[in-house]
């Protein structure tokens, strides 16, 4: 029986939801009907005219290569992020899920980097990488290796895909443990009885189980390579060399704010917020269903 | 099928040893219970033998082969848990199936074997159905069925039927003989359910603290209690212990007043014994007969049955009445028993007295 609350005086409903709807409208409704509004938009670098241009500035986005690049790049760095991130966390939980001793220790020191600021994070990683100072760069090139970040694209996405992976691995890692200690441990003797070995009972009893929570990190995990990676990538690289490490939020940003083309800027927001609807529509379509078994 | 042999089989945890050398051997074919309260070590010794727990001294043989060093998959065995343990993300068919495809069974075999379990245990409609979409009972088939595809020389069933209800449960106790009747394997059975113990094995092992107080058939069990632990483990409702003193040739004198007749010869007149009568094995008898008599404290109609609980001092005991008679609490109640059926135990080490 769906239980239904009855209020005596008509308003005191809407005086409770009020405030939600206030951080709603203010934050969120407000700014992303100024964002439509504004990519439906052409204005001068010095804000001096506007002009009322329909969809162009998105027939405009379609044709520019760069922003075709920059969405390629943005595909390439949240799939590496996400899947690297993914499986170091799924292996490092793995791990502590059989540590016995020293397993609190081992869990906090993972857990950390959570807690770091991106922007730090993307300097602790820019330091360590550097081609002069870090010391990772020197073991690098110590081996033989080729590094620089600064000139070579494939090592500035290389560096801020380590940023943004080590920042997530944490929280990856916490899912991670927490679904690997839901399963019952009768469900693993009873596979080792039945005659399946490590590797063959992690595959085909423990990741099956695990399936519900790689999915909703997935979707976690992309959304944080497509909005949060923002600070590392304006930390490490600035969306350099070229364009080699412009995803698409920090392209928003230099369009919107370097480049002043406000109304281009406000139609890759558009782009965007489409995007994580559909990620998040995806995403509870699929937890409504729950997971298949 | 094999016989297994526990030779002084021990386990610590640490410097805590939980399971104090325990030396039993079960024949081919054999339905052995190991029975005990919780926390007696009971579960602790069939891992063992599944090879979930190391062995931390002694040794476990299968068969010929001692299986101390050998991986659970080596050890031709199958286990039913208590929490069934079923895959839940595969159907009713892959689960039985699994341990075959591991095993590198080809398909058609598979199916053969896994559709006469299925036949044997009546699964044969639910074999696509995932385990959430079965009942409890049902459940509990699949698991047993995952156990008999395999064909193992052993099964060992960890308290399977706890987790069902009390109907149920009965009704599985009876399926499980009648699948024991069937196959003939060797089983091992652990449950705290002396009822289970009772009607399913062909002998026990009645665990106690770590240690196997007594190897024996139920019926031995039950006649001739090892310990004043498995006299008061074993029967329900459980067997009255009375405190007394050793007063001549088969004669105790109870603590809190009247002499118990004993066939047990002579106890050294003035040692602290304790006195064990089964509630079914006190009657009720004039005030001359009495070995004791007590205070009726309260009285419980189980419908063919009635229990009088009895204070006596500090003891307390029960009396199985066949027929409801009326009785009050607060009367007296006169009580005898056949001397044969008296049990003197150790008062220290709760050890029998013959």
């Amino acid at each position: 029986m769906e239980k239904r609350v009855v209020f005596r005086s008509w308003w005191l409903p809407y005086v409770l939801v009020a405030p939600q709807l206030a951080i709603t409208i203010v934050f969120f409704f407000w700014p992303a009907g100024q964002a439509v509004w504004q990519s439906l938009l052409a204005q001068d670098p010095f804000g001096i005219s506007v002009e009322f241009v329909g969809l162009e500035n998105f027939a405009n986005l379609v044709a520019d290569e760069h922003y075709l690049a920059s969405f390629q790049v943005t595909a390439v760095f949240s799939l590496l992020v996400a899947g690297v991130g993914m499986s170091v966390s799924l292996l490092l939980a793995v791990f502590a899920d059989r540590a016995i001793r020293g397993a609190g220790l081992y869990k906090t020191l993972i857990i950390w980097p959570y807690a770091v600021a991106p922007v730090v994070a993307a300097i602790l990683w820019l330091f360590l990488f550097n081609p002069t100072l870090g010391v990772v760069a020197h073991w690098m090139r110590a081996l033989g290796m080729t590094w620089d970040p600064l000139l070579d694209s494939g090592d500035a996405l290389a560096l801020i895909v380590i940023a943004a992976t080590w920042k997530q691995v944490s929280y990856n890692f916490l899912f991670f443990l927490a679904g690997l200690q839901s399963i019952p441990k009768s469900l693993i003797e009873a596979a080792a009885i039945d005659g399946a070995g490590p590797g063959r009972r992690f595959w085909t009893i423990v990741f099956p189980l695990l399936s519900p929570t790689t999915f909703f990190l997935l979707v976690v995990n992309i959304i944080h390579a497509f909005f949060d990676t923002f600070a590392i990538v304006d930390a490490a690289t600035g969306g350099g060399p070229g364009q080699a490490t412009e995803i698409l939020v920090y392209k928003v940003y230099k369009d919107g704010f370097k480049a002043l083309d406000l109304g281009g800027s406000a139609a890759q927001s558009v782009i965007l917020m489409a995007i994580v609807i559909a990620l998040t529509v995806v995403q509870f379509r699929y937890i409504e269903r729950k997971v298949q078994y | 099928m094999a016989k297994v042999e526990f030779r002084n089989v021990r386990k610590s945890y640490g410097a805590l040893q939980v399971i104090h050398g325990v030396d039993a051997s079960v024949a081919d074919g054999e339905f052995i219970v190991i029975v005990g309260p919780s926390g007696c070590g009971k579960s602790t010794l069939l891992r063992m033998v599944a090879g979930l727990e190391a062995i931390t001294e002694g040794e476990i043989a299968i068969g010929d082969r001692v299986v101390n060093a050998l991986e659970p998959k080596d050890r031709d065995i199958a286990m039913v848990f208590q929490n069934y343990a079923l895959y839940p993300h595969m159907s009713v068919y892959d689960n039985m199936a699994y341990g075959l495809k591991i095993r590198g069974m080809s398909k058609t075999d598979i199916d053969e074997r896994v559709k006469r379990a299925a036949g044997i245990l009546e699964l044969g409609p639910l074999l696509d159905r995932r385990p959430r979409q079965l009942s409890g009972g049902q459940r509990q088939r699949v698991a047993m069925g995952r156990a008999i595809v395999r064909e193992p020389k052993v099964f060992l069933f960890d308290e399977p039927l706890s987790n069902l209800d009390a109907k149920l449960r009965v009704q599985m106790r009876f399926e499980i003989q009648k699948l024991h009747r069937q196959l003939g394997t060797t089983a091992l059975y652990v449950t705290h359910d002396q009822v289970e113990a009772m009607t399913l094995a062909h002998r026990m092992i009645v665990m106690n603290a770590g240690r196997a107080e007594q190897v024996g058939t139920p019926m031995e069990v039950y006649d001739d209690p090892a310990t004043r632990f498995v006299a008061g483990f074993i029967g329900s409702p459980s067997m009255n212990f009375l405190s007394g003193k050793g007063a001549g040739t088969g004669r105790v004198a109870l603590a809190h007043g009247g002499i118990v007749r004993h066939a047990n010869g002579q106890v050294d007149t003035g040692r602290d014994v304790v006195v064990g009568i089964r509630p079914e094995h006190l009657v009720e008898c004039g005030a001359p007969d009495a070995m004791f008599s007590a205070v009726v404290e309260l009285v419980e109609q189980l419908g063919a049955d009635t229990l009088v609980h009895l204070r006596h001092g500090e003891d307390a005991a029960v009396v199985r009445q066949p027929h409801s008679r009326q009785r009050e609490a607060g009367t007296t109640m006169h009580v005898t028993a056949d001397p044969a059926r008296v049990y003197l135990f150790d008062a220290g080490s709760g050890a029998r007295i013959r």
